[in-house]
């Protein structure tokens, strides 16, 4: 069973690596179309701004290898922001898998600020790849935008508004927080994902 | 809803950590990566590393040590000290790092915040001030406060929050070490006139004085060091003695 984490310029991919290390996974990190589309799984992760990484994305083919990918797929962060339709960061469309919009959290009062930054808890988790027992429970969040609720939302946090936490379409699953720096809580998350 | 921070901070030379620390758990009180798992597993919902080695090797220690620490922790953590361009900050997210913080470096060169926050996002930028009360006026100090600027601390906040930057870890001289409080007035006030998070630092000495500034202080994290090192506080009893207060955090990790 092998794992390829999609390596871009993205933040977070040497974390994403190392959080599946300590879960003995057996992972890679590859940008490497042929290894991706062979791999078991692949988590497409993602810290960074929307339009200039869908540029790269664009120009490396990857948008499109990522939407034609059969093998469940984890998007993490803005990874996730990125499998959505268009996203309100650069204004640009995104690779579309999920049919939901991204948008920026405008602050309604003055304690709320912009970044989300720090651990929220999951308010509603519906029956997907994550135990529904993980209600309540907090992850690590770090974002400015955040995908609104639709169809593929399967769980929601709380933060100025309702937003989607957990989405699923098809193959497809994705975070808004980031598992490999929840804790046990995200590492049980983690392992989830690799048994599917 | 979010909850507040709870922050150590160990402070780095040469890869090791500089204040004694006494764990009687620890293989290697002087590991910054052993005591941060530590940390992590008594409910630390971040660690700060702060690098106050001087030499030209320091590069080289700094991104070792982010490496050993992603390696090992399940939690987020920022790494400081020294950083001074675009460069040293890539090799440290890279490496794994998750935030970093800039502090006299931004200041002698404000426009650094914009090209930090533009290569890698805001979200991954801390930048961290240093401030003193001299004569009624909140100072700027720079290079671990040893050197004073004439910059009012206020104005600084927000223009590094205009220049870019994703959070405020400022640290009161005037408290720091004395374990009598944090900045209370001066944190609320800053709190009231930014709109990204804060992270409050100096002057933790009593379970109490956590409770005061989340809710008085209006910060939305808090950081100590010594406090915790000599297990003055434990994080888990400090977070349950918040929860009954109605602070709003992270009790199981």
């Amino acid at each position: 069973m092998k794992t390829a984490i999609i390596d871009y310029n993205a933040g977070n991919v040497q974390s994403v690596l190392f959080a599946l290390k300590r879960l003995n996974a057996e992972a890679i990190l590859t940008n490497d179309p042929a290894a991706i589309r062979a791999a078991d799984k692949v988590i497409f992760p993602g810290v960074g701004e929307a339009s200039s990484t869908m540029d790269y994305l664009r120009s490396e083919g990857l948008d499109q290898l990522i939407k034609n990918l059969k093998q469940p797929v984890l998007g993490i962060c803005l990874g996730m922001q990125l499998l959505c339709e268009h996203s309100e960061e650069g204004d640009t469309s995104c690779i579309g898998v999920i049919p939901q919009g991204v948008r920026k959290f405008i602050p309604q009062q003055k304690d709320q600020k912009v970044p989300h930054v720090g651990w929220n808890s999951l308010d509603k988790i519906e029956q997907g790849f994550i135990s529904n027992t993980l209600e309540k429970e907090y992850v690590y969040f770090v974002h400015s935008y955040y995908v609104e609720i639709g169809d593929c939302t399967i769980g929601t946090c709380d933060y100025i508004q309702n937003f989607s936490a957990v989405l699923q379409k098809d193959n497809f699953y994705a975070t808004q927080f980031h598992p490999e720096k929840s804790g046990k809580i995200g590492e049980q998350i983690l392992k989830g994902f690799l048994q599917l | 809803m979010l909850a507040k921070r709870i922050i150590p901070c160990l402070d780095i030379k040469d890869g090791r950590t500089v204040k004694g620390v006494n764990f009687v758990n620890l293989r290697d009180a002087g590991d910054p990566v052993e005591l941060g798992r530590l940390y992590s597993e008594q409910g630390a919902d971040e660690i700060v590393f702060l690098d106050i080695t001087a030499t030209h090797e320091k590069r080289k220690t700094l991104t070792t040590l982010a490496r050993k620490v992603a390696a090992e922790l399940n939690i987020p953590f920022t790494i400081g000290g020294g950083i001074k361009s675009v460069d040293d900050v890539a090799v440290l997210l890279t490496a794994g790092a998750d935030k970093i913080s800039v502090n006299s470096a931004a200041v002698r060169e404000p426009v650094l915040i914009e090209s930090l926050s533009k290569n890698f996002g805001s979200q991954c930028i801390v930048v961290a001030i240093d401030a003193k009360l001299v004569e009624g006026t909140w100072y700027v100090h720079l290079n671990g406060g040893r050197k004073a600027t004439d910059i009012e601390l206020m104005t600084w906040a927000k223009e590094c929050q205009e220049r870019g930057a994703g959070e405020i870890l400022f640290t009161s001289m005037d408290h720091d070490g004395t374990k009598n409080g944090f900045a209370l007035e001066t944190l609320a006030e800053m709190s009231d006139l930014l709109s990204i998070p804060i992270i409050a630092s100096g002057g933790a000495g009593k379970k109490e004085h956590f409770q005061e500034v989340f809710t008085k202080g209006k910060a939305d994290a808090a950081l100590a060091a010594s406090i915790f090192h000599f297990k003055e506080i434990g994080i888990r009893e400090l977070k349950g003695y918040l929860a009954e207060k109605n602070v709003l955090v992270r009790t199981k990790n």
